[in-house]
């Protein structure tokens, strides 16, 4: 099971800053082990983000995205209180989802 | 007419001169503030955060063959109490009789309150199995003691003599290079390459040296704890490895961290 991600959502004038770090390995799939066998592919394809249910932003990542990254974007009209998610997929169809409350 | 265009060329070899000099300065000046620019922006998202949030769910959650959690560990300012003790460790506790570190204290609560075998966590790889969470705990604990002062106690006879042991081994030159830990991190402003090497015989500072780690390094995403940096100076050093909480590596925090009186802690810092 993934960790959990870390979510920020500050609300500053009519529009949210939201803040996510992802616990993720992001493999490549280029990187050899000590054995010299190649290590598999393991990356965040898919990130959407809802504001109150309503999507806000979809992604589609690739392997060139760091190990436990780190996503900030902005939400126009999003308020104190409101609810904010994140979603990942990755390619071995392991996800996590988690919730924030706009601040 | 002859000489006023003679001082005027040397004029202008002087100005050049001074615009050549003036470039490197600024260029030398812009290298380190560049790196420092460059944790500033990284710090806003530091995932030393997500270990910090697995260290506080593994404190809380009942594991191991006791199936217990470490809620009554006593890092030296009662069981239980958290914030604060990152401050002051190492120091001697009376229950093991012997100097601890955060992160061999954290051994033995895992030992005496979860029954986990202290002496195969010790043998375990950094980053693996229970050592990646002991790292973890480590960087919760020190995070809860973010922005507190270094104020390692000195009161007892082990804490001394500790701290004597530190400042031996810190000057012991040995290895292949005859070096010591003082041949890189006893003199102001010293580097290598690029990366300012703290002078670590005196306070270098609020979140320098000993006041930085645990932190995540982002050129390899690994989260270190104080005791994985040790390991890394020693290999840099081309000593052989010294053991998992050894009473060297307690000594050497001893030294740095009493040094350090009065700094303020950063930890769970980043770093490049």
């Amino acid at each position: 099971m993934a960790d959990p991600m870390r979510i920020r959502a500050q609300a500053a004038g009519d529009k949210a800053t939201v803040r996510v770090l992802m616990s993720h390995e992001m493999e490549t799939g280029l990187r050899k082990d000590s054995a010299g066998k190649t290590i598999p592919a393991w990356f965040i394809q898919e990130v959407t983000a809802t504001h109150n249910g309503k999507p806000v932003l979809s992604a589609q990542w690739g392997p060139s995205v760091a190990k436990n990254p780190f996503l900030q974007f902005t939400v126009k009209g999003a308020k104190a209180g409101d609810k904010i998610t994140v979603s990942w997929l990755d390619n071995k169809g392991d996800k996590r989802t988690d919730e924030a409350t706009v601040s | 007419m002859k000489t006023t265009t003679l001082n005027l060329a040397t004029l202008a070899v002087l100005a050049g001169t001074m615009v050549l000099t003036g470039t490197a300065w600024a260029q030398a000046k812009s290298a380190a503030e560049g790196i420092a620019e460059y944790r500033k922006m990284l710090e806003d998202g530091n995932p030393a955060d997500l270990f910090e949030a697995k260290g506080e769910a593994l404190w809380k959650q009942k594991r191991g063959p006791k199936n217990a959690t470490l809620e009554q560990c006593n890092l030296g300012k009662g069981a239980g109490v958290v914030k604060g003790t990152f401050v002051e460790l190492p120091r001697y506790f009376a229950d093991t009789g012997k100097m601890q570190d955060l992160e061999s204290r954290l051994v033995t609560c895992m030992e005496t309150l979860q029954g986990f075998n202290a002496e195969e966590i010790g043998k375990t790889a950094f980053g693996r199995g229970e050592m990646a969470n002991v790292t973890a705990l480590a960087t919760w604990v020190a995070a809860e003691s973010r922005g507190l002062r270094f104020n390692l106690p000195q009161g007892h006879a082990e804490e001394q003599k500790s701290y004597e042991i530190g400042k031996r081994v810190f000057f012991y030159r040995g290895g292949p290079m005859d070096f010591s830990c003082a041949s890189c991190h006893s003199v102001d402003g010293q580097r290598i390459r690029l990366q300012d090497l703290p002078n670590l015989t005196i306070n270098p500072g609020d979140g320098v040296g000993f006041a930085a780690w645990p932190a995540y390094r982002v050129s390899n995403g690994q989260m270190w704890s104080m005791q994985l940096r040790l390991n890394d100076c020693y290999r840099q050093q081309r000593f052989p490895f010294p053991g998992f909480a050894s009473e060297v590596t307690v000594a050497l925090g001893t030294y740095m961290g009493v040094n350090a009186k009065g700094a303020q802690s950063i930890a769970p810092a980043i770093k490049r």
